[in-house]
């Protein structure tokens, strides 16, 4: 975007600052035992000044109270909602940030407070503005504009029972979020988990990049040919930042190794030995030990490697017992 | 006592990157880049250099510079916050660190891509590549991502070389949980196990289960430091700090030292220890008590190593031996430790090496101690303190 470009994108965006979303309406159901006992039971919330007619009126309360952090469901759409998004001001500006690039959008806090207890009965009025839009923000998800929105809950007699600011960042994603979510729409369906990747920067990303190719290279000093692993930007030993690398020939021993238990974690496959292999040309190398049950592993146990893909996305060394 | 800085250290190598909008390299080649300049200009080697500082916002980590510069042992490294405020307080760090003999040599440095990283939107990536992230991407993709499993690949090897057994470290996790079943303020206060018990507890990383592992716990400690002189005029015995240091090795990383000649070991905690001990004279036999940071029973017993209770590869015949028990040679962890009391990330072991000074610990052993030893955790750059009884 240009300067100018940006100015009246964001000039635009700001006209929405102050804007009703939706009008002071009254939620689709009064305060009710019935949901206050459901919700209990799905929070897993045992307090039973909600739900225990006698207890709660020996208790503080002299009754039955709906739980505060219910405050939000009393106004909510229901699973229409899900379907068929409502046309609404806060669509319209998200629209407008999709159309600049700015399509990730991520909920990222919600404030609450609370003015009065509900009580089965109390009708519970909603009414929602866009409270603030921030300026462009760097953040770890991308370039993205943090936007608040905040909704008043009022009761039958408009008294103010507590409020909610709600924040979401529309932010650009990077390529690879891009990827994926283009990717689940041609399939239709949601993308396995896969592995957790390695950031890529400066110093690591030509790297992976080469494993992605199917190799596993080794950062090679180009003033006194010192090998070293992980890549660094100087050589420690005569601090020249000259460097070419090797390829490595994947053959080495098992330095050291763990069977990992638990926690297990989502798009990894187990049983799964993490090792330190020490290979042949001198450098160490974090990989899986593959190919053989985990309680056959032991150190000094010859491997060799190969790169492969371990899962849709995922490209890494592997080691398999060697002779 | 207050000492004068004044004439006590110089300034002497400067040195700048190229200034660009767009350098086209890391910030940690920027770091390592102005520091190599400025060493030069001293007439100095990265061997030389045991300090560092540098502003809490810089993304290159301290030993991630020592590591790539090629830097000796470091005895003293710290940050300084507040943004832009922070540039004659790195100075300010520096000045004392040699003053007081904590360091020889120390580099206040602060690189960033303030312009190409953080304000092109590109289209492509927001994201904030550090050093230290990087670091985390060597291992994440091979599942190998907890604190548990980082310090299970040590002590995998550890067992292989020094042939401990589990015996060890069930020894290390009943003793610490005695003496936390005898302490009110402890979460497994009442609650001992036996060997079954134990052996019959989930597995998280070979070789550890359950009980080899800490806690998580919600809580706070505090200490309170003031001098010498003050101390005598105040309501509780004082404890004197008899010695203080701190070390990141050469060719550490953050939990994952997996590069070194031998991993199983934490040469960072015994140059700590034997810079500690050389501050006060004092000699692993003057140590009657510890508090040893126990986020795993197997760093108890690299640590008793490092500080010279046993030879290396002998701490398992030392707890076998009830080392660590009350009536031991070195009651250890008898607040019940982070195992059993609570994980406040080992300042609660501070309060309770102090107790055990004082005389009030609620597990004080019979004998007199004079002396405690506590510990930081290892894995990472890590230190130490002797305390002491003011006579
Ligand atoms: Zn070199």
């Amino acid at each position: 975007m240009t300067p100018e470009a940006k100015k009246d994108f964001e000039d635009r965006i700001q006209t929405y600052v102050g804007r009703e979303i939706s009008a002071r309406k009254r939620g689709l159901d009064d305060v009710n035992k019935v949901m206050v006992r459901q919700w209990c039971e799905v929070m897993g919330d045992n307090n039973p000044v909600y739900t225990d007619e006698e207890f709660a009126a020996r208790s503080s309360k002299g009754g039955l109270i709906a739980p505060p952090t219910m405050l939000q469901v009393w106004g909510m759409e229901g699973y229409s909602m899900a379907n068929e998004p409502k046309e609404d001001l806060q669509r319209e500006l998200h629209k407008i940030f999709d159309a600049q690039g700015y399509s990730g959008v991520l909920g990222t806090n919600c404030d609450l407070e609370f003015k009065r207890d509900l009580r089965p009965g109390d009708q519970v009025y909603a009414r929602e503005v866009i409270e603030s839009i921030s300026e462009q923000k760097a953040t770890s998800r991308g370039l993205g504009y943090f936007i608040e929105t905040r909704t008043v809950f009022t009761d039958q007699s408009g008294e103010e029972v507590g409020n909610m600011k709600f924040r979401v960042l529309k932010f650009v994603p990077d390529q690879a979020t891009q990827d994926a979510a283009a990717g689940a729409g041609e399939s239709e369906k949601v993308a396995a988990p896969t592995r957790i990747h390695s950031p890529r920067g400066h110093d690591n990303a030509w790297w992976w990049e080469a494993v992605d190719q199917g190799k596993v290279l080794i950062q090679r000093c180009k003033s006194c040919q010192t090998l070293r692993h992980p890549p660094r930007p100087m050589c420690g030993e005569c601090q020249s930042m000259e460097w070419d690398s090797i390829e490595s020939a994947l053959q080495g021993t098992v330095f050291s190794f763990t069977q990992i238990h638990y926690p297990k974690v989502p798009g990894y496959q187990y049983p799964l030995v993490c090792a330190v292999i020490s290979l042949n040309e001198g450098t160490r190398l974090v990989a899986n030990v593959v190919g053989c049950d985990p309680e056959d592993v032991t150190i000094g146990m010859p491997v060799k490697g190969v790169v492969e893909q371990v899962d849709e996305a995922t490209m890494l060394p592997q080691f398999y017992p060697a002779g | 006592m207050t000492i004068s800085v004044t004439d006590k250290t110089a300034i002497v190598g400067v040195g700048n990157t190229e200034f660009s909008k767009n350098s086209g390299v890391s910030e940690l080649s920027l770091a390592v880049e102005a520091i190599r300049i400025a060493l030069d200009d001293a007439g100095l080697k990265p061997g030389d250099v045991d300090g560092l500082c540098t502003f809490t916002m810089d993304s290159s980590d301290e030993i991630e510079v020592a590591r790539a510069l090629g830097c000796n042992d470091l005895t003293f490294y710290s940050r300084v916050p507040y943004g832009g405020g922070a540039a004659t307080g790195t100075l300010h760090q520096a000045v004392m660190a040699v003053a007081t003999g904590m360091a020889t040599t120390v580099v206040c440095y602060r690189a960033l891509n303030g312009r190409s990283g953080h304000r092109f939107s590109g289209g492509v990536s927001g994201d904030i590549i550090t050093a230290d992230a990087m670091h985390w991407g060597w291992y994440t993709p091979y599942g190998l991502m907890t604190p548990a499993s980082w310090v299970a690949m040590f002590t995998q090897r550890y067992m292989h070389l020094s042939g401990c057994t589990r015996d060890a470290l069930f020894e290390v996790a009943w003793t610490t949980r005695n003496h936390a079943a005898n302490n009110p303020a402890a979460f497994f206060h009442n609650r001992t196990f036996d060997r079954a018990e134990y052996d019959s507890q989930k597995k998280i990383c070979d070789p550890l289960t359950l009980y080899d592992c800490c806690q998580e716990s919600d809580g706070g400690s505090a200490v309170v430091i003031t001098t010498a002189e003050r101390a005598r005029d105040l309501r509780q015995p004082g404890v004197l700090v008899k010695g203080v240091a701190q070390c990141a090795a050469r060719d550490m990383e953050q939990m994952t030292s997996f590069y070194r000649e031998e991993i199983a070991a934490i040469p960072e905690m015994d140059i700590a220890a034997g810079q500690a001990y050389a501050q006060c004279g004092l000699t692993p036999d003057d140590i009657d008590a510890a508090v040893i940071y126990d986020a795993f029973t197997p760093i108890v017993l690299w640590q008793l190593e490092s500080w010279g209770f046993c030879k290396y590869g002998e701490a398992a015949d030392f707890v076998l031996d009830g080392g660590l028990r009350l009536d031991g040679r070195l009651p250890t962890n008898t607040h019940g430790g982070q195992l059993s009391e609570a994980y406040v990330h080992g300042i609660n072991g501070i309060v309770e090496a102090a107790r055990l000074v004082r005389g009030t610990s609620v597990n004080q052993p019979k004998k007199s101690v004079q002396h405690a030893l506590v510990t930081s955790g290892v894995g990472v750059p890590t230190g130490g303190a002797l305390l002491g009884a003011m006579t």
